[in-house]
């Protein structure tokens, strides 16, 4: 091996993982937008979260200013990517942990399988972590024989209900109460045939069946929101206290995180842990972040192993505009306002990253040539943009993409990504028009109509995209 | 090895010349910025389901009384004696197995900081709050807080609390919003928070 080949950034590879769908992005569409339910669902859902989010981003007069701060850290962040993993890796060590590198997915599987063989366990809970989805984790552990038992309440609909996720926050915001309940019904063991479909008896539930999990299994694997190089400190936000279990319970703790979740300085967290909750739950806080620093005596798991996960992330490094998807801190605002997303659903993305992060995120992991719709599924209406706590350009970086797409591959998906867009010409037309409009309103400062109001009554608004998406098309 | 493989390949992703580090610009307001107003903290916490009780430091075994009187709590090892009425049997942790503590109805303990502007108590692992399993398998949490130990915003917090330790940060009882997005209370961790702020 030679030094420049060590040297060269390198995209997620195939067959390992859920970054690639078996169909393209429009494909994928259609079947969303064939279903109803699924639609009142996702619009019942994304319509309640941007209400709650836009009145506690309202709550707070310095929101630009944390976005505007949380920008610069992220930027500073990727400038000093590999300095920043050294000292988080030495931190880490001091504090009793120890440090794996992952060049990719399989390498990552290999090296969790191996930590959880060598302690004897069969089984692994897991707390959410998007890391974990992306390597196809569980599949991998499955093959060795090993149980993964997600704890999460979304991730627990959707595993019982042999589903796929399709949100980043809420893997299960396409199911409703109903359909929760008909799952628990006929998948979870021993459960009340009088169950009823209020949330709360529904949480009592999953409670109830996942107590004994939590208290038997010795091995967690998480994955991690933060990770603050100054101190090794990892920070893991969560709702419901499964989190919480698997980070205190277990003798052997497993974090896997993407290289991007490091942070400078513990002061940071001030800023993040102020944009995260209430850009993605709509919570002034969530009700539980966990931080800790490598091994505590006496207190929770005593052997802890952080993997550090590559899988494609070098590859967006290297892309001057694209990096910016790094900045990503997985809050999934962009999703509960994209319009594409609200009618095509979080499983036409193919990638475990849906939505317009996803769109921007997944080609350039995997190289565009292998998810070439996906720059198209946007109708570049900038709200993704206006909701991203951190400012992410997602508009800029999806015109960007488009302009790598192999041509022929390319031209094949602007085709259908033009069909089932102008399939609704009147809809798309009149909300393209009342974006645009609102966005050149917003900028003489009366802000956006609602619902996105909320958003833009404490925020800076960027530039309107210089053509629509339609324009785009027109002027073909 | 990986690592070196990794660490090439982003050395080699951002190129050269790199940029000088940039403080970002914290224009936010920061630590030491905002009064604290404990109307606001009582407020938030209320907000999000936890109860609130105020007393002074001669009524905190009357108010544990009033929640956990004749049920079986776990307490940290240097919890103060004086907060525990007669009515409560205290069950000091010393390395408990998590079975027992699961079994036992409820947990006193004292905090680190509390966030006023979010309704957030921190805990921190000190003598006076303990492991972090025994505030969370217990369904009820009563924890007691200093006013002292209120602070505005959470880069006060931030501020005041060290990274070293174990940190939980609780806004409320355990909930969830995976059903329509909806919050609702009691899932994994503690179904009731109580927090005495005692003047
Ligand atoms: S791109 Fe921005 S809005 Fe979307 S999930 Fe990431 S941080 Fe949130």
């Amino acid at each position: 091996m030679t030094r420049t080949f060590l040297g060269m950034p390198a995209t997620a590879p195939r067959g390992v993982g859920h970054l690639r769908g078996d169909e393209s992005f429009p494909v994928a569409a259609r079947r969303g937008l064939a279903d109803p339910q699924l639609r009142r669902n996702l619009g019942h859902a994304t319509g309640t979260i941007r209400a709650k989010s836009a009145a506690v981003i309202g709550e707070l007069p310095d929101w630009a200013q944390l976005r505007a701060a949380g920008r610069a850290i992220k930027t500073d962040t990727m400038a000093r990517l590999p300095e920043l993993l050294e000292q988080l890796e030495a931190a880490v060590t001091r504090a009793g942990g120890t440090v794996h590198w992952a060049a990719d997915a399989v390498e990552a599987n290999r090296i969790v399988t191996d930590l959880v063989r060598g302690t004897g366990a069969e089984r692994v809970m897991k707390v959410k972590s998007m890391a974990t989805q992306e390597i196809g984790l569980n599949e991998a552990l499955a093959e060795a024989g090993i149980e993964a038992v997600e704890t999460d309440l979304a991730e627990l609909i959707v595993q019982l209900g042999d589903d796929r996720p399709s949100h980043i926050l809420v893997p299960a915001i396409h199911r409703n109460r109903a359909e929760v309940r008909e799952i628990f019904l006929r998948a979870m063991p021993g459960v009340d045939p009088a169950l009823s479909d209020e949330p709360a008896a529904l949480a009592a539930a999953a409670r109830r069946h996942l107590r004994e999990t939590f208290l038997s299994t010795r091995v967690a694997v998480s994955g991690a929101n933060f990770a603050v190089a100054e101190t090794g400190t990892l920070a893991v936000v969560e709702s419901e206290g499964n989190g919480r279990m698997c980070l205190t319970l277990p003798e052997t703790l497993i974090t896997v995180m993407g290289i991007e979740k490091v942070v400078p300085t513990w002061r940071d967290l001030e800023v993040f842990l102020q944009l995260l909750p209430r850009a993605s739950t709509g919570e002034r806080m969530n009700p539980y972040t966990s931080m800790w620093t490598g091994i505590t005596p006496g207190d929770g798991p005593q052997v802890f192993h952080l993997v550090l996960l590559d899988n494609g992330r070098s590859a967006v490094l290297a892309d001057p505009v694209g990096r910016a998807a790094l900045h990503c801190i997985r809050c999934s605002a962009c999703l509960n306002v994209c319009p594409v997303y609200e009618r095509a659903g979080g499983h036409a993305y193919g990638s475990v990253y849906p939505g317009p992060i996803g769109a921007v995120l997944s080609p350039q992991l995997t190289g565009v040539a292998d998810n070439a719709s996906l720059p198209y599924a946007s109708s570049l209406c900038g709200a993704c943009y206006d909701a991203c706590p951190v400012m992410i350009d997602i508009p800029s970086i999806l015109v960007h993409l488009r302009g790598q797409a192999p041509h022929p591959r390319a031209e094949r998906a602007t085709m259908a990504a033009a069909a089932y867009t102008m399939d609704r010409p009147v809809l798309y037309a009149a909300a393209q028009r009342a974006a645009k409009l609102s966005r050149l309103a917003g900028r003489r400062g009366r802000g956006l109509p609602p619902p996105l109001s909320g958003w833009t009554a404490s925020r800076d608004l960027p530039q309107p995209p210089p053509e629509s998406f339609r324009q785009w098309w027109a002027s073909r | 090895m990986s690592r070196e493989l990794i660490l090439g390949r982003l050395r080699a992703a951002l190129g050269a010349p790199r940029p000088a580090p940039a403080d970002p610009p914290r224009a936010y307001r920061g630590a030491g910025a905002l009064a604290v107003d404990l109307d606001v903290l009582v407020d938030r916490l209320t907000d999000y389901r936890a109860t609130v009780h105020r007393c002074g430091d001669a009524d905190i075994a009357r108010v544990v009384d009033q929640v956990l009187g004749g049920r079986q709590v776990v307490v940290p090892p240097e919890l103060p004696r004086r907060w525990l009425p007669d009515s409560v049997r205290a069950v000091p942790d010393d390395d408990l197995p998590a079975a027992r503590i699961a079994a036992l109805d409820g947990v006193v303990t004292a905090a680190a900081v509390a966030v006023a502007e979010t309704g957030t108590v921190v805990l921190d692992g000190a003598p006076d709050q303990g492991r972090r399993i025994i505030t969370l398998l217990p369904d009820v949490h009563v924890c007691v807080l200093r006013t002292d130990q209120v602070v505005a915003t959470v880069p006060d917090a931030v501020a005041r609390l060290d990274p070293h330790r174990p940190l939980t940060w609780i806004s409320g009882p355990s909930a969830t919003s995976d059903i329509e997005l909806n919050r609702v209370e009691g899932v994994h961790g503690p179904r009731n928070l109580h927090v005495i702020i005692v003047a």
